[in-house]
């Protein structure tokens, strides 16, 4: 083997960046064509795609296209929807999934086993297999609102949020998560005399900080991107989120520069997040790694 | 580790209760109903009471034939070619259509045909837009799993090398992950526009315009593979973390050995980096097979299962005919079909890894 001068080493090393570079250059360059196009008018952003301006902000540089995506949409009220939508979804389920959890770990109950084997069993159950009968439950459940009872949730915010709050995966972070937490300190509790509501509010749920993070990013990514099941059950505009209004965009087959408009809308607020958060949205996706 | 604590029914049932009872009306119900209801002939709202079908629906979504049919024949008994020279066949027609000797084709429809020698065999089923997508959605996961886990794997092993600004680079290739796939699709239908698309004019900058404009989504030879391609393009990031994680477990002092030893990067690799990944890789070609079998937003935002039905899929059968349609039964039949594929592959899966270890 020769040896390494300090050239060659260099010169491996530049390959090395090289390589990463251009696998970066992948993975962007359609996220910076949708910024750059959202700023030009039709004409513009049909020439420039024949030549690297399509990835610059060149030529005639303007907001006209996210102004133009406002008056051709309510933008603002699905914008409203999805963030209530979503961000009702996360509290709730850290709430109701932390507790679930607290129970399976640290408390003996009849019944714990075989739920807590049920509630895991479903992580292999698609959304998609069940949304067709899901669709037909929503349709017949009852809800009790200002107007009194009604029938059918179809076209309402508790039919995007409420079959969301519970799921196996939520259940099982926390459960792991939990059980690598010192037993003693729960006992420690207990030989107190504390309650195990006490127990589990002021010695648990401090110490969840990491895995409430990537129980609430892990959630709040699917429920923002949600789109089959708003797509069937929310016919009115009133309770649209972002991924349905993009329908008001699809046939336009000219207006390229408001669907990239409203494309940036919807999906630069959460690169942003993300690119803020990155170690957490990431150490999220590896720790549903350790599932098997 | 439960005789540590205090047995409580009433704290486990009332902390637990909650979840318990939103996952039976929310995830176990459907799951019930979904099997229950394919034996029926359940609609969204109808006028009419539900019947029970028995397996009804189930032969209707997966009834296949064969039938070989011989040439037409002269009274001298040759073969009776059109001008052309190409051989005559009796009209399908004639077999699936009212025809009391051959019941078990009556309604089915050629799905494909082939020769052998002068007999053609026709390839019969009762529902070809639904074997299409059956048949698509098999050749997305078997190109998708492979691809875009191994893919996934060489951007790990990439991204896991000790180098000043690596995490930069990590965080850009994970970056189409957190952007919905209904607008990476919008995104994409302009990269393979036929005209104005990103990919006709970089391939023929690339080639000088020796390479023909294709509209990548409107042809039925590349609608599916321009699918598959932004597909993996939009999730392999997804799996490179997990690989990256399952790397990281693997202990420093295995490569220090192997390094000792003088083992090439391929010797390393295979004897230490591979044998420590099994259980990750186990994971990450479940979870791709998984969310491969649901395909359906591309579909919905780039091509509605067409052209001619070349990327028809699972779920978008099942979404058209239980939502589109207000099919129930329908939906749920070819819901109950892909829990059984995803399970059986899962058991399958598993139990391949189980011999093994």
């Amino acid at each position: 083997m020769a040896a390494i001068t300090s050239d060659n080493h260099g010169l491996r090393l530049a390959a090395r960046y090289a390589v990463l570079v251009l696998i970066a250059v992948i993975f962007i360059f359609p996220l910076i064509f949708m910024l750059m196009s959202s700023l030009k008018p039709d004409q513009q952003l049909l020439t420039d795609t024949e030549s690297l301006r399509a990835f610059l902000p060149v030529g005639d540089i303007s907001l006209d296209n996210y102004f133009a995506a406002f008056r051709r949409a309510p933008v603002g009220l699905f914008v409203f929807n999805s963030v209530l939508v979503t961000g009702l979804t996360v509290l709730l389920s850290l709430v109701v999934c932390s507790l679930a959890a607290f129970a399976f770990v640290f408390v003996d109950w009849r019944g714990r086993e075989l739920v807590l084997t049920l509630i895991l069993a479903t992580l292999i159950v698609p959304f998609e297999t069940i949304a067709i009968p899901l669709l037909l439950i929503s349709a017949n459940l009852p809800w009790i609102g200002l107007e009194g009872v009604t029938r059918g949730w179809l076209n309402s915010y508790q039919v995007q949020i409420v079959p969301f709050v519970a799921d196996g995966l939520t259940i099982f972070l926390f459960v792991q998560y939990f059980k690598d937490l010192p037993g003693e300190l729960i006992e420690a509790a207990r030989v107190e005399g504390a309650s195990w509501w006490q127990i589990y509010r002021r010695v648990v749920m401090p110490l969840a900080g990491p895995v409430l993070a990537t129980a609430a990013i892990l959630k709040f990514l699917a429920m923002y991107n949600q789109y089959l099941w708003p797509l069937m059950v929310v016919q009115q505009e009133r309770y649209r989120p972002v991924m349905v209004g993009l329908q008001y965009f699809f046939q336009l087959n000219r207006a390229w520069g408001e669907i990239m408009a409203y494309l940036s809308l919807i999906t630069v607020p959460v690169l942003a997040f993300y690119l803020f958060l990155q170690r957490a949205f990431i150490a999220s996706i590896a720790s549903t790694g350790v599932k098997g | 580790m439960a005789s540590k604590f205090t047995r409580s029914n009433r704290v486990g049932w009332s902390m637990a209760g909650p979840a318990a009872v939103l996952m039976a009306i929310f995830v176990v119900l459907p799951f019930i109903f979904a099997i229950g209801l394919s034996f029926t002939n359940q609609r969204l709202i109808s006028p009419n009471p539900t019947q029970f079908v028995g397996l009804a629906n189930y032969e209707q979504l997966l009834g296949v034939g064969v039938l070989t049919l011989e040439p037409e024949r002269d009274a001298a008994g040759a073969a009776v070619r059109d001008d052309a020279g190409a051989l005559a066949y009796p009209s399908l027609r004639s077999f699936t259509r009212n025809n009391d000797q051959y019941p078990q084709y009556d309604g089915m429809r050629e799905w494909f045909s082939f020769d052998i020698g002068e007999n053609r065999v026709f390839v019969l089923g009762r529902d070809i837009v639904f074997l299409k997508a059956l048949i698509n959605t098999v050749i997305f996961v078997l190109i998708v799993a492979p691809v875009q886990g191994g893919l996934a794997l060489g951007l790990a092993l990439l991204i896991n090398q000790k180098l000043r600004g690596i995490n930069l680079f990590r965080a850009i290739y994970f970056m189409p992950v957190v952007v919905s796939i209904v607008v990476v699709s919008l995104l994409w239908r302009f990269i393979y526009d036929g005209n104005s698309g990103l990919l006709n004019n970089l391939l023929g900058a690339a080639t000088f315009g020796a390479f023909p404009r294709i509209d990548w989504l409107g042809n039925p030879g590349t609608a599916l593979g321009s699918i598959i391609a932004m597909s993996i393009w939009q999730a392999v990031g997804f799996h490179m973390v997990i690989w990256l994680s399952g790397l990281q477990t693997i202990s420093p002092t295995l490569y220090e050995a192997a390094a000792i030893e003088g083992a090439s990067p391929w010797q390393t690799f295979r004897y230490v980096t591979w044998p420590g990944l099994r259980n990750t890789a186990v994971l990450v070609l479940i979870v791709i097979t998984m969310q491969a079998f649901s395909l359906f937003s591309q579909i919905d935002v780039m091509t509605g299962g067409g052209p001619l039905d070349s990327t028809q899929t699972i779920v978008f059968q099942a979404v058209e005919r239980g939502y589109g349609k207000q099919d129930i039964s329908g939906g749920s039949t070819i819901s109950v079909v892909l829990f059984v594929i995803v399970l059986s592959i899962s058991f399958i899966q598993r139990w391949l890894t189980r011999e093994k270890t």
